[in-house]
């Protein structure tokens, strides 16, 4: 066993772990963290993905389940039960939700947090930017084109700017059209 | 008294399932901890085809933590076999399926022994203490040589690999010529051969299981689509007394249909938990789930259409040979059987037959993925309908014209028998073309195939309708499957007034929370807040058939309204008593109960039920409950249509593929929540186009998946995909009361076709009229030189 | 799934990480940043008894010029490269490649060292590295001794690395006046790649004065280009002179047939990917 003492989510932990102890599983198994979760075991899919601070202190996306746990000595974690502030959710977590950037929500975690640290490096990044930044993290779900919308809402509300136009906004029901015709659907 | 609320069906509600999801505080199954919990391994064939001579798993069990190991002989008594439940024909081979190998195994990856220990670790740590000798049988893997009369034999017993042979000939069933007459008179025949190639699902989520032993009744935890469905099962093909078990599916990460199953690892844990007596929890490994949860499509699609130099299409003849893998899961046969009533599509075809063998062989079984059965069809008619425009010099969508049903002639019944109720392809069309700018790109395809350019653009069309909804309950007694297609709703009336929704249903990721809140907000004239919707636990939602072959809302949702009217009605006797009026001189709207004329004589459904839960004044005879459920069968299918188009250029040179533009318009009748509508379309072209361009099962000679894990089975990510440009037209469903259609596999059913449409149109030029999927850049590369050398030859 | 137990230590000076190899002898192995080897640690393809983890080695990271060279430390992660300004300035080749590695968490924790060490044919940096002739500096017990790139990879995952040696830093040439391109051919955004081709091209008066070819994946290890470099040498900087140049990419490799494409067609891409990779180095 080895010793470590690490932060997560604020909270000092100090514990004993086997050497193999993937960063995933201290979290899940030792420190109930389940919100962080395991979907592949070849670092492609980032389900797991946290925010680790490298050797200077700066936090950074890793996946935690290539990551042992011992390799985390020292370091602070965050997961994305520490996004959420007492003012309430990160704006990516509320990007998620407004945009429906999660339909079963397994990667939506790791999602969420490669996000937070693709805007702290390019806090105005183009479309495709964000599809290659997002490349570490795959969804079966949404085809990722609300997850591409939602950091890029998340994006603008961070800089500050008013928020582009939301296609999400909530549209009025199309009006009752007879059986044998069909309605045009606004856009 | 409120203002007339606006409605809330049709609004793009946001999901009321986000919260915890984007928080991290869930409930898979995996996250399950419970007192005495023990962890289970499983040891795993190595072969593709052998036979057990000796196993020993003692130095296992007596290793340090290790609480039990067994084997396959050592339960083979009580571990039940594993159930299919679609046996399409009275001659079908349906071999045993035992959860845990006894004396053979079939396929790489097939559990044959289990080790129990105090954690994951250990457990898996010891499976190497298992000492396995196996004696190597001869393996076949290709479907055609399977039915070879020489070939191995994957269950000897059988005598033969052949599961089963399945006809429709229009012919036969009166609603056609037959395609031999068609044949005779074509003055054109389109042949083509097209492969379907094995996919694996892959929800994000992987599979994982609990199972509570604890008191003498079994509760079990999995991350299924289908909780009722595996405590009917588990009771059936174990002997336990249903009663005795509950089923839970907590919050489950995607299914796609790979986890519309009853799998061999629920029946392991259920077994380890009941020889150590204590809880049990079985988590898959990704490579574990490449491996052993059930793939889909694999299948040899022989089409050969004919038609006139008009274009008009006198018949189709399909003839199928499809890989079932090793075993038959639970609705494995009857897969490419769904399909077989889509292959006329949108088409007036006169004349249509539809043959299909299954086949074994020494690979993992195949079973239902997102459209399963649907999408292969569509992909086959979709190319031909390319095919035969090309032959014909004309535009592809001009042939298509000429063949669908014009909107006016719905209610339309087609060659296959089905009649479909809705539709518009003449709007969804002219929509998606509009869209696209089709006349536009079409000039650019022109002037850069006159140019030569090294990058060609390439247009491809889908126009797709599917059947689903599952389903009708005499239709799939007719089809020899083993359960009917209802589905059930509870509503219960709180005495607050707030609404308690019960539905036989299992979203895992569809947002049935928010859709089904929507529904029930505006039928009983409840806040959309003050609905709550259970789900996925058989000890509240005692009855439902779960969610798969997007029937969720087309059936479930159907027998929630009846639910409601059900409240309604009770609710009205008891306001009609409490207004001392009779139940005739009441309107019901927006929640409230009003005497005619006299608008302020008003009780409230809460009223009511608080009315009901005091229970002081109740008419005689009246009980005092406002609770109802339902359980709708659906008379016929629901068919959503749409035009799918996509733009992609293709580099010549490298056979790189870039989809510069996706365009959908889907069809799906009333939209309950155009949001999730819309999402569910974008992950569903997600997943066509992965089948079109990235994802394949392959397996080396030896029976071993070579496509082990996300590294070699390359799901496309954010990168790789493009924007997707999605609209709707509304053309209500008449067959239910809700006009709506199901959503769930459209996109998928519409995407692979129009990617490879767009592939070999950009590309016909250089001969090329076809790109085995999934295109990648060599295959693309390698059609090109192919087509080159013969045009050179 | 789950690796196979194993002791772990975390020497804070490249002596003592020397001396805990060669304490665990054939069984102990090099953690780095761990994003090849934990993957091959849980699928149990590897199941070392010790590893060495060269975390705490902070005198292993960053980058500084040291006269005519550029001098990356082993445990510089790939961020770190991609993101350098020295890098970014001297050996621009270097930087590109580096943020092109699998994703943005993998760039994180992944270091230059750890790359190279590794030795993947697919591997992008073997292969710069190769191109521009680095030189790599290993740590042994006797010392420190200097490995030029084209001898340091011997073949598939395997280098000159002695099994008690550690890799520290890599000196490259300034590299400034030079045109660079890496060309990646991948089936998706986070696979590795298909084929890869690393250019360096100056040009003096309107004809190439100096250039620098290598392939990705054409071969066991990273495969250098010399006929195509021959056939630039003094040739017109022109698109035509590029791609006649390209034309001999192939020469030399031994590409594998593999799931992600056939020998034949690498040999097709390193061709089109060559010239394609001059044109943009050499600016045209």
């Amino acid at each position: 066993m080895a010793r470590i003492s690490l932060t997560v989510d604020g909270v000092t932990y100090a514990d004993d772990v086997a050497p193999r102890t993937l960063l995933a599983y201290y979290l899940r198994d030792q420190l109930g963290k389940v919100g962080t979760v395991i979907g592949c075991d070849t670092s492609n899919c980032g389900a797991c993905t946290v925010l680790m601070t490298n050797a200077d202190g700066a936090p950074r996306s890793v996946k935690s389940c290539s990551v042992l746990a011992v390799q985390a000595d020292g370091r602070s974690v965050t997961t994305i039960e520490g996004l959420s502030t007492e003012d309430g959710m990160h704006p990516m977590q509320r990007a998620f939700h407004e945009q429906h950037a999660l339909q079963c929500g397994f990667c939506t975690p790791g999602m969420i947090m490669t996000a937070v640290d693709l805007l702290a490096d390019n806090p105005d990044p183009t479309e495709d930017e964000v599809r290659k930044g997002l490349e570490g993290n795959l969804c079966r779900c949404t085809g990722y084109q609300n997850i591409v919308r939602a950091v890029l809402a998340a994006a603008a509300d961070m800089r500050g700017v008013p928020a582009v136009p939301s296609p999400r906004a909530e549209a009025p029901a199309p009006s009752a059209v007879a059986p044998a015709q069909t309605a045009e659907v606004a856009p | 008294m409120t203002a007339v609320a606006e409605p809330e069906v049709g609004r793009a509600r946001l999901r009321k399932e986000d919260a915890r999801l984007i928080a991290g505080r869930t409930r898979w199954t995996e996250n399950m901890a419970l007192p005495g919990m023990l962890h289970v391994a499983i040891l795993r064939s190595p072969h593709a085809h052998a036979r057990i001579s000796r196993i020993d798993v003692s130095a296992a069990a007596g290793a340090a933590n290790v609480v039990a190991a067994f084997t396959g002989a050592d339960v083979s008594e009580t571990q039940g076999a594993l159930a299919c439940a679609w046996p399409v024909t009275e001659d079908i081979v349906m071999p045993t399926y035992p959860p845990l190998a006894v004396t053979e195994v079939r396929h790489v990856g097939e559990p044959v022994a289990v080790v129990v220990a105090r954690d994951r670790a250990t457990a898996v740590d010891s499976l190497e203490l298992i000492d396995v000798e196996y004696e190597p049988l001869p393996v076949v893997l290709d479907i055609e040589a399977a039915l070879a009369d020489d070939s191995p034999l994957v269950h000897a017993d059988a005598g033969t690999n052949k599961c089963y042979t399945w006809v429709f000939d229009s012919a036969q069933a009166g609603s056609g010529g037959a395609t031999s007459d068609a044949a005779a008179e074509a003055e054109v025949t389109i042949q083509r051969r097209y492969v379907q190639q094995r996919l694996i699902p892959s929800s994000m989520e992987p599979r994982s299981v609990v199972v509570d032993p604890t008191g003498g009744d079994w509760t079990i935890y999995s991350a299924t689509q289908i909780p009722h469905i595996l405590r009917f099962l588990l009771a059936a093909t174990t002997g336990t007394p249903e009663h005795k078990i509950n089923v839970i599916a907590p919050d489950v990460g995607g299914g796609f249909g790979g986890k519309l199953a009853v799998t061999p690892e629920e029946w392991i844990a259920f077994a380890a938990a009941n020889r150590v007596g204590r809880p049990v929890k079985y988590t898959e490994s990704r490579s574990e789930n490449m491996v052993s949860a059930h793939h889909g499509r694999d299948l040899i699609q022989d089409i050969t259409l004919y038609a006139k130099r008009d274009g008009t299409v006198t018949g189709l003849d399909v003839k199928l040979t499809a890989n079932m893998g090793a075993y038959l899961g639970i609705v494995t046969p009857g897969v490419p059987i769904l399909g077989a009533f889509m292959y006329n599509a949108i088409y007036k075809f006169p004349a249509y037959r539809f043959e299909c063998t299954g086949v074994f062989t020494n690979t993992t079984k195949t079973d239902a993925y997102r459209g399963a059965g649907r999408p292969e069809a569509t992909y086959a008619i979709e190319r031909t309908m390319d095919e035969l425009a090309a032959e014909l010099g004309v535009d592809p969508m001009e042939v298509r014209r000429r063949n669908w049903i014009k909107h006016e002639e719905f209610p339309f019944t087609t060659v296959a028998t089905l009649t479909y109720d809705s539709g518009n392809y003449e709007a969804a069309t002219d929509k998606a073309m509009r869209m696209l700018g089709y006349d536009e790109l079409r000039a650019e395809q022109q002037a850069r195939r006159a140019a030569e350019d090294r990058v060609q653009l390439g247009i491809g069309i889908s126009t797709y309708t599917e059947m689903c909804g599952l389903a009708p309950s005499r239709v799939l007694g007719a089809l020899r499957y083993g359960a009917g297609g209802w589905e059930n709703a509870a509503v219960r009336m709180l005495p607050t007034g707030k609404v308690e929704v019960v539905t036989g249903t299992s979203p895992h990721g569809q947002g049935h929370v928010t859709s089904w809140s929507q529904i029930v907000a505006d039928r009983l004239g409840v806040p959309f807040e003050d609905v709550e919707v259970r789900y996925g636990d058989t000890r509240i939602a005692h009855k439902g058939l779960d969610t798969y072959g997007s029937r969720s809302l087309t059936v479930g949702g159907v027998a929630l309204v009846q639910a409601c009217d059900r409240v309604v009605e009770k609710a009205r006797t008891v306001a009609a008593h409490l207004l001392e009026c009779s139940t005739d001189d009441l309107e019901f709207a927006d929640g409230t109960f009003r005497v005619r004329g006299t608008p302020d004589a008003a009780k409230t459904l809460g009223d009511c039920a608080l009315a009901v839960f005091a229970a002081h004044d109740l008419p005689d005879g009246v009980e005092a409950t406002l609770d109802a459920d339902a359980t709708f069968d659906p008379q016929t299918f629901s068919f959503p249509h749409g035009t799918h188009l996509c733009a992609a250029d293709v580099d010549r040179e490298t056979g790189e593929v870039h989809l510069r533009r996706y365009v959908c318009v889907d069809d799906v009748g009333r939209v309950i929540n155009p949001m999730i509508v819309e999402g569910q379309v974008h992950g569903g072209v997600a997943q066509g186009i992965a089948q079109a361009l990235f994802e394949e099962a392959v397996y080396d000679a030896d029976g071993n998946l070579l496509t082990g894990s996300f590294v070699d089975y390359t799901i496309p990510s954010a990168a790789d995909l493009p924007p997707i440009e999605s609209d709707r037209t509304e053309t209500p469903a008449t067959s239910n009361p809700l006009g709506v259609k199901g959503v769930g596999e459209a996109g998928t059913i519409a995407a692979t076709p129009a990617v490879v449409n767009a592939i070999v149109d950009a590309l016909r030029p250089y001969g090329v009229h076809d790109v085995p999927m999934p295109c990648t850049p060599e295959r693309v590369w390698r059609a090109i030189r192919s087509a080159s050398q013969e045009v050179a030859s | 799934m789950i690796p196979v137990a194993f002791d772990y230590l975390r020497p804070s000076t490249v002596e003592d990480a020397v001396t805990a190899l060669a304490d665990g002898g054939d069984e102990a192995k090099v953690l780095a940043g761990g994003q090849s080897l934990l993957p091959v640690l849980r699928l149990r393809l590897s199941a070392p008894s010790v590893l060495v983890d060269l975390g705490g080695l902070a005198q292993l990271r960053g980058a500084r010029v040291d006269g005519d060279r550029l001098v990356v430390g082993a445990m510089t992660t790939h961020a770190e490269v991609a993101g350098s300004e020295v890098v970014g300035a001297e050996v621009p080749l270097l930087a590109v490649a580096a943020a092109g590695i699998g994703d943005r968490q993998v760039r994180h924790l992944g270091t230059l060292g750890g790359a190279l060490a590794h030795a993947d044919p697919a591997g992008d940096l073997p292969t710069v590295a190769v191109a521009l002739d680095a030189e790599l500096v290993v740590a042994g017990p006797g010392g420190r001794r200097s490995i030029p790139a084209s001898e340091f990879f011997r073949d598939l995952f395997t280098t000159a690395l002695g099994p008690d040696e550690v890799l520290v830093e890599v000196r490259l040439p300034r590299m400034s006046g030079w045109g660079f391109r890496y060309e990646k051919f991948q089936r998706t955004a986070q696979a590795w790649a298909t084929v890869g081709v690393a250019a360096a091209v100056r040009r003096e008066n309107g004809s190439i004065a100096e250039a620098r070819v290598a392939l990705t994946n054409m071969g066991p290890r990273p495969v250098r280009a010399a006929a195509v470099e021959q056939a630039l040498a003094g040739a017109d900087a022109t698109a035509d002179a590029l791609a006649a140049a390209a034309g001999h990419a192939a020469e030399g490799a031994s590409p594998a047939s593999d799931l992600s494409a056939s020998a034949e067609y690498r040999e097709h891409l390193a061709r089109v990917l060559t010239r394609r990779a001059l044109v943009a180095a050499a600016g045209l």
